[in-house]
């Protein structure tokens, strides 16, 4: 596309043409020129979004892609705040049947008296085993919220749990000096900047980072409508946060550690955004 | 004899074509991305009068099982979808050309007198002029709708971190309806667009990719004018 006008020479009409005929020569010039550039932009665009889509794969997606999205992921970061809540719900408008949708990581057996959640400390040393038991034991919490699947499909449940800040409160395991989180707004320096929670067989795993991992509504849950949790939602215990997507919520959690890059994560190494909500 | 009438800027002729592909681009991953829960229709109660989509729509896309390339095309597209729109709105307020685009008293009057004349049903052409009333609510409405697309994805996209914005708009699961209608929208433009492009025909058409319109003026009383290279004057409407 063109916009410069070629100036009206000084004798504009030749002899043995029109007036109709010299502008008529023009607008074709024009019109030649405007169509190959426009040609000429659409085969750049192509050939552009070709090259993009051929670079080399980045856990299940063009590496220019999964650039855009970390980018992406660091922007929101910058505007993240925990003080920001997901809309609760009045418990009456919570299912009675909670969906499920896969069931990754809960195909091997499971003895629930002998399990125990393992928490590898940040700062080292060998893993701290806790019952449920200790779980129930951190201030109860009740939320009905929704559980949003990446999908597209969203249901309101309602959920029990301890806290995962609390949990780190009370057991100080994600800084490397032993230092418990006191107040939300004012975090430990050494504090992990990512967790990792993994399935006691290892085949799901789920990454958070730890803004996400001490938002007040992130929780251990151990119930749904009152209830033990089923094997299927994830017995005994099982992560839940209204700020990701449903893939994040990891059933049966195994072990949590912490880490200062970004942990495996299930659907992430399948093209899927790391973030996948807030 | 003829004129040769600058119509449309070069800026606003490649805002509209970099717009074009890559609205069909966040269209076409969206599709993929509506997939993967695929559960609008257009009905009530047990009637449903169309559903999106029947199967023999995907049949023939084979626009199923791309959910995250869906998401990875849109969390990229956006950004060159909001950006061209940003510099156009942009354009269009420093340049003056919102003077032909933004809707004034006459353009519903207009746009009637429009819509009843391209549908055979009034004799009498609207007057001619850069947009008429109808086209002038269109492409207004149309960035609108835009930025209704920018601010229902970003609450879908990060609904606990702009909660005031999903909240505002009814909750998630109704931002996600918008969006929805929104894209149906364009679709919508897109074909009465297309159909009257093409009853404009070829001068109108070629305008707004090399910028110029050629129209038929009388010929000059006195003496043998040159080509008349003229720009267009503001409406006289306006």
């Amino acid at each position: 596309m063109t916009q410069e006008v070629t100036p009206l020479p000084e004798n504009p009409i030749p002899s043995s043409s029109s007036p109709d005929a010299a502008l008529d020569r023009e607008a074709t010039r024009r019109t030649r020129r405007s169509f190959i550039g426009l040609g000429l932009a659409g085969l750049g665009g192509v050939l552009g979004w070709r090259y993009l889509l051929g670079r080399p794969d980045a856990d299940g997606t063009p590496a220019p892609f999964r650039r855009v999205m970390d980018a992406n992921s660091r922007l929101t970061a910058a505007y993240f705040r925990e003080t920001r809540l997901a809309p609760e719900f009045a418990k009456s408008l919570a299912v009675r049947e909670v969906r499920t949708n896969g069931d990754a990581g809960l195909q091997s057996p499971l003895d629930l008296a002998t399990w125990r959640l393992a928490v590898q400390p940040y700062g080292g040393g060998n893993a701290h085993e806790f019952t449920l038991a200790a779980i129930k034991a951190l201030p109860r919490i009740e939320m009905t919220t929704q559980l949003k699947c990446i999908e597209g499909w969203s249901i309101i449940v309602n959920w029990a749990g301890a806290r995962f800040v609390d949990f780190l409160a009370q057991y100080p395991l994600a800084t490397r000096s032993g230092q418990p989180i006191k107040d939300i707004s004012n975090l430990p320096a050494d504090l992990a900047p990512y967790v990792s929670l993994v399935t006691p067989d290892e085949e799901y795993y789920v990454g958070l980072d730890m803004h996400s991992a001490i938002h007040p509504q992130t929780l251990l849950c151990y119930e749904i409508n009152g209830q033990p949790l089923s094997l299927e939602h994830g017995a005994p215990l099982r992560l839940v946060t209204p700020l990701k997507y449903g893939i994040k919520h990891l059933k049966r959690i195994g072990t949590i550690s912490f880490a200062d890059t970004r942990p495996a994560d299930y659907w992430a190494e399948q093209g899927y955004d790391w973030d996948s909500g807030h | 004899m003829k004129k040769l009438v600058e119509k449309h800027p070069l800026a606003i002729r490649w805002f509209h074509w970099v717009n074009f592909p890559v609205l069909a681009l966040m269209i076409w991953s969206g599709l993929w991305i509506y997939w993967a829960n695929d559960i609008y229709r257009l009905g009530w109660g047990d009637t449903t009068l169309y559903k999106f989509f029947p199967q023999s729509f995907y049949d023939a896309t084979h626009l199923d099982h791309k959910l995250a390339q869906g998401m990875a095309w849109h969390f990229l597209l956006m950004w060159v979808f909001f950006l061209n729109g940003l510099l156009y709105v942009l354009y269009t307020l420093f340049s003056g050309e919102w003077r032909y685009l933004l809707p004034n008293r006459h353009s519903v009057r207009e746009a009637i007198e429009v819509t009843l004349h391209d549908l055979g049903l009034r004799k009498t052409a609207p007057l001619v002029q850069k947009y008429n009333g109808a086209q002038r609510i269109a492409y207004t409405a149309v960035i609108v709708m835009g930025l209704g697309s920018l601010l229902t994805g970003l609450s879908i996209y990060k609904p606990t971190q702009f909660g005031w914005l999903t909240q505002g708009l009814g909750g998630y699961e109704a931002a996600r309806v918008e969006h929805f209608v929104l894209t149906v929208g364009y679709v919508l433009f897109f074909i009465v667009h297309v159909a009257q492009v093409g009853r404009a025909g070829w001068n109108n058409f070629r305008s707004m990719v090399a910028g110029f319109e050629m129209e038929e003026v009388p010929a000059p009383a006195v003496g043998a004018g040159g080509p008349v290279l003229t720009q267009r004057q503001p409406d006289a409407s306006v």
